[in-house]
């Protein structure tokens, strides 16, 4: 694999080898210098902190270096350049380049204008592929497997990026998913087509109380999606996890992609369900794997 | 269809037959074919037993590929391409959606990266039937009607 684009373009065997040289790279956590003498440009037309500096991270721990840009006022984009060229020449001093792009298909096009690996770090609405992969690889570090998991997802099903993309890679999985959203919010047709051909079992629920899951993977619901204030306040109201609602939950793991709102009071953080913030830190060695294999490293 | 073809017979070349009612321009356009240097016919709203009505286009002396052809297929995909020899039928072929759909459609996603840069839009076929193509850019998914809807704008 040249780049890291879409969900899509991976299939189960290419998850597993991703999420196994992740596993490598947490005894390289401390550093080492796989990457010594390359250098990882981040493109990032937007801001994306978190992202960007697990990214930096990444690449710093594998002895590499560092440089680019985290808004786009700044660089040539502003004066007009097209992004194929400004890929091209990020090309020129660089060994690998990461992109974020308010665009959706972006990554795709820097991707194929780009002789050196690309990884997609968020295009628009579209893919965010390392953060799928970390979802993944934080459930098979908790609970030592994926297959044979009841999973659900929780929230803002139509609209939401993550989601899409995780049940996307799920679809691999001996799984069965119980899909939790407001009316309206629901998951989107042909991804439940996908789900069915692929013969994955999923139930779609509205009440907390119709939990039973290994997983739930909560996301945010943005208020922009709602007609009017009030039904949206109904909404946030019934979809917020706090101690009561680890009646349903039991001893699910809670995840979630971050930053969150209000969907998970803070509450729930010191108990042992909570594992969003350990999550985030898996970032930086799903991340690791991908940079180091891209650039040649194998195990 | 015989009678059709004596009408304005082409002795060798091209015809495109069956093409949906009030597509020939679009089909024309598709093909570039103001480029060619050939005689090119265009006759719309031709009676047909088959499907009511249908447009159709004779290109003289010049036999178009299947590749060609199947470009067409989202916006005449009921057509048949004849090629002609010394005024016969040698070759009849129904259009095939293909695998690639380039620059043909622009994306229904008003935030695809195709929108903003210079690229040619490209579709990949998801589904025949019912019929599902996906940006392979921004990987929306496009169904009959998106796709209806796009040709129509």
């Amino acid at each position: 694999m040249k780049d890291v684009i879409s969900i899509k373009d991976f299939d189960k065997d290419e998850i597993e080898q991703v999420l196994q040289n992740a596993g490598i790279m947490e005894g390289f956590i401390h550093g080492t210098d796989i990457l010594r003498g390359k250098i990882l440009a981040t493109l990032f037309f937007e801001p994306s902190t978190r992202t960007r500096l697990s990214f930096e991270s990444a690449m710093k721990r594998l002895g590499g270096k560092v440089i680019g840009f985290s808004e786009s006022g700044s660089t040539s984009v502003a004066k007009g350049e097209t992004l194929q060229d400004t890929v091209k020449i990020t090309e020129q001093y660089s060994d690998i380049i990461v992109i974020r792009h308010p665009q959706d298909g972006s990554a795709r096009l820097a991707a194929d204008a780009a002789s050196v690996p690309v990884i997609n770090a968020g295009d628009g609405a579209n893919q965010h592929p390392t953060q799928t992969l970390l979802d993944l690889y934080t459930i098979k570090k908790e609970l030592k497997r994926i297959d044979g998991l009841k999973i659900g997802l929780m929230g803002d099903l139509k609209y939401g990026r993550t989601v899409h993309s995780f049940a996307s890679a799920l679809s691999w999985y001996d799984v069965s998913l119980q899909l939790l959203s407001p009316l309206g919010l629901e998951m989107l047709e042909y991804i439940k087509e996908n789900l069915s051909e692929k013969s994955i079992p999923f139930e779609e629920i509205q009440e907390i109380e119709d939990i039973d899951v290994d997983v739930l993977y909560v996301t945010r619901i943005q208020k922009e999606r709602f007609p009017d204030v009030e039904e949206y306040e109904k909404v946030k109201g019934s979809y917020r996890i706090t101690l009561e609602s680890l009646d349903y939950i039991k001893k699910a793991i809670i995840m979630h992609p971050l930053p969150r709102v209000d969907e998970i009071a803070p509450e729930i953080d010191k108990t042992p369900n909570a594992i969003y913030f350990s999550q985030a830190r898996n970032g930086v060695p799903v991340r690791m794997a991908l940079l180091a294999s891209l650039l040649g490293w194998e195990q | 269809m015989k009678k059709e073809l004596k009408v304005t017979a082409i002795r060798n070349g091209t015809v495109i037959d069956h093409i949906t009612p009030g597509k020939a321009f679009e089909v024309a356009r598709i093909l570039g074919l103001e480029d060619f240097s050939a005689v090119v016919s265009l006759a719309m709203n031709v009676s047909s037993g088959k499907s009511g009505r249908k447009d159709i286009i004779k290109i003289e002396n010049r036999e178009l590929s299947k590749e060609e052809v199947d470009r067409i297929s989202l916006v005449a995909p009921h057509a048949t391409v004849n090629i002609i020899k010394e005024y016969e039928v040698i070759d009849k072929k129904h259009v095939e959606i293909p695998d690639e759909i380039v620059d043909i459609l622009s994306c229904s996603n008003v935030n695809c990266i195709t929108q903003f840069e210079p690229v040619k839009t490209k579709f990949l076929l998801e589904n025949s039937n019912p019929l599902r193509i996906r940006c392979y850019y921004c990987e929306r998914v496009l169904t009959e009607e998106d796709i209806k809807r796009e040709i129509t704008e």
